[in-house]
């Protein structure tokens, strides 16, 4: 697949074939009874990445999670964690801590104890496990409220001594089981930043499961998007959004438009597919399939050009319609558009000046319209 | 419903417990007061004064004069009241540790065994109750005698050569509590280890503990709330039991129960077995109501 270019920071192991992984999941496969959970899955996660996992309620995600911290045996596969095999290492003998979908706090504990817990386990001596808790009620803010018991604190701060509790140890790896699906929408934007400023300043490796894109997208380094026990795509947030590898992808990260169509001809690095729309698209692809083939072509809504008049390019990678619904969102205006054969098409326009002379209105004829590098080749 | 209305209903609602406990509670046990006041007397009731609404308040306030406090004195001038409450709180002491001992794995067994045959498994524990109380005390007659099952079965198998003497000792009596009792320790034990996260202990293994460790450190502390309302429904019972002894325990056996019914039936003397009552009911109720005292003070301190 073809790169995107840079990544928020020049941080790319996975790119580098001599680098080694520190969690390596070879071919797993998980049964309960006859139900696959997790189908043949292989992975590699970097030290210090900060990778998701990424899919649909009950694709799987939790139960490989709860395989790397040791609470399910895989059926078969093997999965190594720095260059040691975990087979038969039961939970608490591994480096590994998870903070729990629910967080699991223990009730009859207060914040103080909770966070002491692991050390305590571990016979560190009295001093050092004061130091250490009160660094780490610092750190996720919560020095005011160590003798309180988990019953009397807000969902977000029970989050933050989860966090707390499971980062105490410092554990080579942290698993996070949507470490934030309890909090509103503000808190969890301000955590997910707390979250990577946290694992930068720490050095660790976060395997974090979430079934929020957006959330996936801010936060992690790679993504692996998971679809009934197996992984679908493993890239960075811009690979996975710009350049899906399937029609799932495609539709399960943001908002995509999908043409159905038969390739027509091939040319130097670009494809052109007859669309069953009726229109051609011009698509630039690496690795464009043969001609005649069916293919699909996919494309953000803002990525399309709504506009009255005719674009130079049509009639390739353009086509007419009108508008059937307008959807005002503030930072921009999603314009749904029904194209002659009747499919509506999502287009979204960035609303950069305060107040446009004669917006575009309902029922008006428009044209949609888009670059050659728009969108992707879809082939399945 | 008006917001008056639902106030008044809500009034009326909290009145339902607190009614009950006046009509069942509160006002058999001034009249047992009022009878362990009173001296015997060989008539019908047996002892005086007694109230009579035609004598009016001159009369009513003489009666009260003649009350005294002699049947408590008594109580303490025989040493044999003294050792029947010491006797019947230690049996029962015994019997209740026994029977947590035996419930707690009970309960936790069910509490993890799958859904579908929870409901079986809780049926299995009360199915006991269907047959009646004393049939069950005395099958355990049969059952310990020196000539009965149980030995029959050890002397078979050669592990003793003479019948062990169970029946009418103590140990008759801790079988028989355990036995009866058994359901009332399992129940409250099995609801909080039922209601328990998965996931604590989970956490518990995550952060280090062995699973034993994490048993002691996480689910049983959070399973104390069981424990304790089990302990209660079992030792409160059994220090007053009066059947079990009376059939399985020696003529030796002295039990606060045991006691009372002969005072009661054998001595007809009511007054001093109301006092008997009375006295049973302060040395359960007053530690009782400590320990929850300081419960509420202990969870009042985390605010
Ligand atoms: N102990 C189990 N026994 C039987 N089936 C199980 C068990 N645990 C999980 N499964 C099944 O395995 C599948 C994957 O479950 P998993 O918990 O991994 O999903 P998930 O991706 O984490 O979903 P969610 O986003 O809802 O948490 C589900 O269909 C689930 O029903
Ligand atoms: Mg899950």
């Amino acid at each position: 697949m073809k790169s995107l270019g840079s990544i928020r920071r020049s941080f790319a192991p996975w790119a580098d074939p001599k680098s080694v992984p520190f969690i390596a999941v070879k071919n797993v496969t998980k049964k309960f009874g006859d139900f696959v959970a997790v189908d043949d899955l292989s992975l590699n996660i970097y030290p210090r990445e900060f990778f998701a996992l990424l899919g649909a309620s009950g694709c799987g995600k939790s139960t490989l999670l709860r395989m790397l911290a040791g609470f399910e045996q895989p059926t078969s596969g093997e999965i190594i964690l720095d260059g040691q095999s975990l087979a038969g290492i039961p939970p608490y003998k591994r480096p590994v801590n998870m903070m729990f979908q629910s967080y699991a706090l223990f009730p009859h504990m207060t914040v103080e104890n909770n966070i002491a817990f692991g050390l305590k386990q571990d016979g560190m001596p009295k001093a050092d496990i004061a130091e250490r808790v009160d660094q780490m009620l610092k750190l996720v803010k919560l020095d005011k409220f160590s003798k309180r018991k988990p019953h009397q604190l807000s969902g977000g701060q029970r989050q933050r001594v989860a966090l707390a509790r499971s980062l105490a140890k410092r554990p080579k790896v942290l698993l996070l089981d949507e470490p934030l699906g309890a909090l509103d929408k503000k808190l969890r934007e301000e955590t997910q930043f707390e979250l990577m400023d946290l694992q930068q300043e720490l050095g660790l490796t976060f395997v974090v499961v979430t079934h929020d894109q957006e959330e996936a997208m801010t936060m992690a380094d790679r993504i692996a998007v998971m679809a009934h026990g197996k992984v679908v795509q493993v890239a960075t947030p811009p690979e996975i959004y710009e350049a899906p590898n399937s029609r799932f992808v495609a539709d399960f990260i943001g908002d995509v438009n999908i043409f159905d169509g038969t390739v027509s001809s091939v040319g130097n690095g670009t494809v052109e597919i007859a669309t069953e729309t009726g229109f051609t698209v011009r698509v630039a692809s690496s690795e464009p399939p043969a001609v005649g083939a069916k293919a699909g072509f996919a494309v953000r809504p803002e990525k399309i050009r709504v506009g009255r008049d005719r674009p130079a390019c049509a009639p390739l990678n353009a086509a007419q319609g009108e508008i059937w619904d307008i959807g005002y969102l503030g930072d921009m205006t999603v314009f749904h558009v029904k194209l002659k054969d009747g499919k509506v098409i999502k287009a979204s326009s960035l609303n950069a000046v305060r107040a446009v002379e004669d917006p575009l209105g309902y029922d008006q004829e428009v044209w949609i319209s888009f670059d050659e590098n728009a969108g992707v080749v879809l082939k399945d | 419903m008006s917001k008056f209305g639902s106030a008044l209903f809500n009034r009326l609602v909290i009145i339902i417990p607190y009614a009950w406990l006046l009509f069942f509670f509160l006002i058999p046990f001034f009249i047992v007061i009022r009878i362990s006041l009173s001296e015997t007397a060989v008539a019908m009731p047996p002892y005086l004064p007694v109230f009579d609404l035609a004598s009016g308040i001159g009369g009513f306030i003489d009666n009260i004069k003649q009350f005294s406090i002699d049947n408590y004195i008594w109580l303490t001038e025989d040493a044999l009241y003294a050792k029947a409450y010491g006797s019947s709180l230690w049996i029962a002491a015994v019997s209740t540790f026994l029977t947590l001992l035996i419930a707690y794995p009970v309960a936790y067994g069910m509490a993890q065994a799958p859904n579908t045959i929870r409901p079986t498994l809780l049926m299995l524990v009360i199915l006991p109750f269907w047959t009646s109380f004393l049939i069950r005390v005395y099958a355990w007659i049969a059952i310990l005698k020196p000539e009965g099952l149980f030995n029959q079965l050890l002397l078979t198998l050669g592990l003793i050569d003479q019948p062990l003497i169970i029946l009418n000792t103590n140990w008759a009596i801790y079988i028989g509590i355990v036995y009866s009792y058994l359901p009332f320790m399992v129940l409250p034990i099995y609801s909080s280890l039922e209601k328990m996260d998965h996931s604590l202990t989970e956490a518990a293994q995550d952060l280090g503990c062995t699973p034993i460790r994490a048993f002691w450190r996480v689910t049983f502390p959070l399973s104390m709330p069981g424990v304790v309302a089990g302990c209660m429904l079992v030792f409160i019972p059994a220090v007053g039991e009066f059947v079990i002894p009376d059939l399985l325990g020696g003529s030796e056996t002295l039990m606060i129960g045991k006691t009372l019914w002969n005072e009661f039936n054998a001595n007809r003397d009511w007054p001093v077995s109301a006092a008997v009552a009375t006295i049973l009911l302060l040395i359960l109720v007053v530690p009782i109501m400590f320990f929850q005292h300081a419960q509420a003070k202990a969870d009042g301190e985390g605010r």
